[in-house]
C-alpha cells in the first residue's frame, strides 16, 4: 500500500493536524511510520493519543496491510 | 483453552509486565527488543511474557488491553504502551520517574528478569 491512503485516513481523523506525515520506512508499502501533531490531541496521555491513531487506521491494520507502524504523536500545535 | 487469567495474573502481579515477541534471551522482533532494551537502560525489573508459542495469547491480551500491536508494557497493571512510548518516555526521563513513583526509589537494586511462559 502506498502512503496515500494512510495519510486520508489520518487526515480524516485528524482534520485540525498541524504537522500530518506518513513514511514507508521500508519501501516495502507495508513498514510505516507516523507522525500526527494536532491540538485535539492536546491533554490526552501517550497511550490514548496512539490509541486515537489505532482507531483511524484499523481498517488497514486489522487486514495486515500494516505490517508494522512505528506511531510518534504530539497534543500542541 | 483460554489465556485470560493468566495474562491478567502477569499484568496485575507483575511490577513491570512486558508481553512481547521472543523472550529476552532470544528476541523475536525488533520493537520487542526496542521496547526491551529501554526498559532496561532504565533498570527495570521486567517479568517478560512470549505471545508467540500461540496466537491466542495475543488475541486475549489485545482484548484486555485494547491495544492492537506487540510488545506491550505495562507497570503495577497500568497499560504504559508499546515500544514507541516507552523509548519516548525513557529518552525523556519520565520512564524512571514512573517507575520510581510506583515501585519505590530502590526499585532498580533488584535488576532481576523473569521470563514467564503461559500455556
Amino acid at each position: 500500500m502506498s502512503t496515500q491512503p494512510l495519510r486520508e485516513l489520518l487526515e480524516r481523523a485528524f482534520p485540525d493536524a498541524t504537522e500530518l506525515d506518513v513514511v514507508d520506512r521500508t519501501g516495502g508499502g507495508d513498514h510505516f511510520q507516523v507522525i500526527v501533531t494536532a491540538p485535539s490531541l492536546a491533554g490526552l496521555s501517550l497511550v490514548e493519543q496512539h490509541r486515537r491513531v489505532y482507531e483511524a487506521l484499523s481498517a488497514p491494520l486489522g487486514d495486515g496491510t500494516i505490517h508494522e507502524l512505528r506511531i510518534k504523536t504530539k497534543g500542541a500545535s | 483453552m483460554s489465556y485470560t487469567d493468566k495474562i491478567k495474573d502477569v499484568i496485575e502481579g507483575s511490577d513491570v509486565a512486558l508481553f512481547m515477541k521472543g523472550t529476552p534471551s532470544f528476541v523475536m522482533c525488533g520493537n520487542s527488543d526496542r521496547a526491551l532494551q529501554a526498559l532496561r537502560r532504565a533498570g527495570a525489573p521486567v517479568t517478560a511474557v512470549d505471545i508467540l508459542p500461540d496466537p491466542q495469547i495475543r488475541q486475549e491480551l489485545a482484548s484486555i488491553s485494547g491495544w492492537p500491536t506487540i510488545p506491550q508494557v505495562f507497570v503495577k497493571g497500568e497499560l504504559v504502551g508499546g515500544a514507541d512510548i516507552v523509548e519516548e518516555l525513557e529518552q525523556s526521563g519520565e520512564l524512571a520517574a514512573t517507575l520510581r513513583d510506583k515501585l519505590g526509589d530502590d526499585y532498580a537494586a533488584a535488576r532481576d528478569e523473569t521470563t514467564v511462559t503461559l500455556g
